[in-house]
């Protein structure tokens, strides 16, 4: 183990064996996109308007209700992991690493959390 | 970083590359996917928000998101807040159909050159497509 280059640091150091539950998670995540998202866009083009009531009533039924719960959580830790990757990509300094790892550790829990929240707000009819 | 950074040769980057439908296709799937965790998730936040907070916050998203109420900022969001909608429809489709490629890559499927290139381009064709058909509906029906 060198000290030199990149490569050189890393070399010999094995895989960390990691890797692959983040990879497989990507995938697992995208698919369930793939129902999830035309789930949404589809039921949001046949609405019949799309006026306050009209869009919460859809909302606040069970399937609909599921579905943004799960669109919450869902998506938002595939974007998670996609931020995260191209965080990896790009950002090389170590005050940057510290930065993005707060950021992808944090701002997704809240935005889930402010997501789930809401979701069920409407479904039991809180104001 | 900064010992290994003198002045050892780079790869060559970017820039000396023919480009190829892979290449965008590729980068597009990198953007699309981030523009959507961003932009997207936070529309989507903004209006689950708006709905459980109530009809006032709601009509200030579509406000400012769609109809633009008069004489104030939201004409010029609310004209910005459509361009990004059907931004964000084409990146979902783009990032949807590039995702479904991926995952034939990863069985092992689409390596020749000549199939790699005409899947990633009918990515791109299938995005702008769907795109017209997303909005083809919501205008005219």
């Amino acid at each position: 183990m060198g000290n030199g280059t990149s490569i050189g640091r890393v070399r010999g150091l094995g895989s960390s064996h990691k890797g692959t539950h983040d990879w497989l998670l990507a995938r697992l995540t995208g698919v369930g996109n793939l129902v999830l998202v035309p789930y949404l866009l589809v039921s949001l083009l046949l609405l019949p308007a799309h006026d306050y009531v009209t869009v919460r009533t859809w909302m606040s039924q069970t399937i609909p209700t599921t579905a943004l719960v799960l669109i919450m959580i869902n998506t938002i830790s595939h974007a998670r992991h996609g931020v995260q990757v191209m965080l990896e990509d790009y950002v090389h300094e170590e005050g940057g690493k510290i930065a993005a790892w707060l950021l992808v550790n944090i701002v997704p829990f809240a935005a889930a959390a402010f997501g789930i929240i809401s979701v069920i707000r409407i479904a039991l009819g809180g104001a | 970083m900064a010992q290994a950074r003198s002045n050892r040769p780079l790869s060559p980057h970017l820039q000396i590359w023919r480009w190829g439908p892979a290449m965008l296709v590729s980068i597009l799937h990198r953007v699309t996917g981030n523009g959507l965790a961003f932009a997207g998730i936070g529309l989507l936040l903004w209006w689950i928000g708006a709905i459980a907070s109530g009809p006032e916050a709601y009509q200030t998203f579509l406000d400012y998101v769609w109809t633009g109420a008069p004489g104030g900022l939201a004409v010029v969001t609310a004209l910005l807040g459509k361009v990004v909608l059907v931004g964000l429809t084409w990146a979902f489709f783009q990032h949807a159909a590039s995702g479904v490629r991926h995952l034939v890559l990863d069985i092992g499927a689409g390596y020749e050159l000549e199939a790699n290139a005409r899947w990633s381009s009918l990515t791109l064709v299938f995005s702008v497509l769907a795109t017209i058909l997303f909005w083809g509906f919501v205008l005219l029906r």
